[in-house]
């Protein structure tokens, strides 16, 4: 090519040039075959998903492995057998607490409260947390205060909730809401905080209003941190309603784990503060896993982001 | 015309301006590839356009329903299929459920992905993401689509192919497209107007017409990119001392 400009371009590169610089396809149809090959070429193949029983023989086999340890100690006899019961003791008492119908009241009770205070919890905190985080005064001026109940044990509450409201559920519950909801918020703003400005950008282009911006892009967006603060929210509740089952008996508290571990302390009877301890680690390794696991799996895995995990 | 600028300018704060008496007019219909090195105000300038960013100076006439917008990264929602990504653009513009359903169907169709509708964002190649983003961007139903270098971040066989399709539903829907690129090939490929932007900053110094020729004669496109690509390295130069 004899034009002066275009000497920028080297002759050989030339030819490579050209290909981009017109059409590369001959209609639509070729078009959208080419289109089709490129896409299967460049999308990864579907993988088939099957049982994976290490997940489940896994966890079982580190459960034996430690009640054998325990069994050994035991039977080694370095401590008084009614300080520290065998895993055969524990197990005889369990029976006996099932029959006459105990164990099943204590756990209902607590489970039940737990529950209860936790979607309160929720469905409190859900907005309030939405609120701050899109908000900037109020966050300002509310957050360090959120973190600050966050860190503050809502043991510490108990006394003042038996003055308030006596010995009764709503002392439970007053506990409960002051654990979990602060830790919602948190995880909600966290989450919040993750977001790739972008999403922002793309709902403002997109003609999202202010409420339709926070319910349909800023909350979807933030769930992975949301659902971290659930799953700490309800661990607060659950802690928290231990400790005030604990601390508040009688009156018209009802008959939870925690109160069943303060009877056992009182008879001295150390199978049962064990079978208490066991019963609210089970109660919260089945709510991990039948209850908060799967969602977060699956939350995950629809994002893409569960690849190479050790989930 | 759907778009005019007047002496538009905009700095960020007390620094120098980014934009500096930007002049241009984009008519109905029209294909305008806006060129420029990076830190230029391309993107800047598009963002105005968008109404994402108000400028300091100046006065542009934009559409009054606004513009349609693709970013460079798809910027698709992970937590929506493709589908549910096209159907929340038309949701937030106030369709109902059937429409929304109906048009996001065809959307999908018109940009060759029929059958990848329910898959999520990461199972997509870059190609694909970019498909679903314009067929997003379209389902606004906005005269003007405003384009931030959409192709830049994709491999050069996807990036062709695209070129292909989005000429192609260029014609078909009869959009007005300004489409932000540093890259002079895709700007004479696509372009049926190229302006040229300097830096620092950025003002419209120059700008080219693109003919249905220059399409199928590799040749005479050659030519036209080579005289542009002389043109932007002398502004590039300018900023060397």
């Amino acid at each position: 090519m004899p034009n002066k400009s275009t000497s920028l371009v080297e002759p050989g590169e030339t030819r490579h040039v050209t290909a981009a610089l017109t059409r590369s396809s001959n209609g639509s149809a070729d078009l959208r075959e080419l289109e089709a090959g490129l896409d299967s070429l460049q999308s990864d193949a579907v993988r088939a998903s099957r049982i994976d029983w290490s997940r489940i023989l896994l966890p079982v086999a580190a459960l034996a492995v430690l009640v054998i340890i325990w069994q050994l100690y035991v039977s080694l006899g370095f401590k008084r057998q009614d300080l520290v019961p065998g895993p055969l003791d524990v197990l005889g008492q369990f029976g006996n607490l099932w029959a006459d119908g105990t164990l099943q009241e204590a756990v209902w009770t607590s489970l039940q409260r737990g529950l209860v205070g936790f979607l309160i919890s929720v469905a409190i905190a859900t907005p309030v947390g939405l609120l701050l985080a899109q908000v900037a005064p109020l966050r300002r001026a509310f957050g360090p205060l959120i973190s600050g109940l966050q860190v503050l044990p809502s043991v510490a509450w108990v006394p003042a909730a038996i003055i308030w409201f006596g010995l009764t559920d709503a002392t439970v519950y007053f506990v409960v809401f002051m654990g979990a909801i602060p830790s919602i918020i948190n995880g909600l703003i966290s989450g919040v905080d993750q977001i790739p400005p972008q999403y922002r950008s793309v709902g403002t282009v997109l003609g999202a209003s202010r409420l339709q911006l926070a319910l349909q892009i800023i909350l979807p967006a933030a769930l992975p941190g949301y659902l971290g603060g659930l799953k700490q929210g309800w661990a607060f509740s659950w802690r928290s309603l231990m400790a005030a089952e604990i601390i508040a008996v009688g009156g018209s508290i009802g008959f939870g784990l925690g109160s069943m571990l303060n009877q056992g302390r009182d008879l001295s009877d150390m199978t049962i503060v064990m079978s208490a301890i066991l019963l609210i680690l089970a109660v919260g390794i089945l709510i991990e896993l039948l209850v908060f696991g799967p969602i977060e799996k699956r939350l995950l895995r629809r994002r893409g982001l569960l690849a190479g995990s050790t989930r | 015309m759907p778009v005019v600028l007047e002496n538009l300018g905009k700095r960020f704060g007390d620094g120098a301006p980014v934009l500096d008496d930007v002049n241009a007019t984009i008519g109905q219909g029209e294909f305008v590839a806006l060129l420029g090195a990076s830190g230029c105000g391309k993107s800047t300038l598009l963002n105005i356009m968008a109404g994402l960013e108000a400028p300091t100076s100046g006065a542009l006439e934009v559409p009054s329903d606004g513009a349609a917008f693709m970013f460079q990264d798809a910027a698709l929602f992970p937590w929506l299929t493709a589908r549910e990504n096209i159907e929340l653009a038309l949701k937030l513009r106030g369709a109902g459920k059937a429409e929304r359903r109906a048009k996001a169907g065809e959307l999908l169709d018109l940009v060759h992905l029929g059958g990848a509708g329910d898959k999520r964002p990461h199972e997509l190649s870059g190609g694909m993401r970019q498909r679903v983003a314009l067929a997003r961007s379209l389902a606004q139903d906005r005269q003007l689509l405003l384009m931030d270098e959409p192709f830049a971040a994709l491999d050069a066989i996807t990036r062709d192919l695209l070129h292909d399709e989005l000429e192609r539903i260029w014609k078909e829907t009869g959009r007005t497209i300004v489409f932000v690129t540093h890259n002079v090939r895709e700007a004479v490929r696509l372009g049926q107007r190229v302006l040229l932007l300097s830096s620092r900053p950025g003002r419209v110094v120059r700008e080219w017409h693109v003919s249905e020729e220059h399409r199928t004669d590799a040749g005479l496109a050659g030519q036209l990119t080579g005289e542009i690509t002389a043109r932007l390295r002398e502004e590039i130069r300018r900023h060397a001392k």
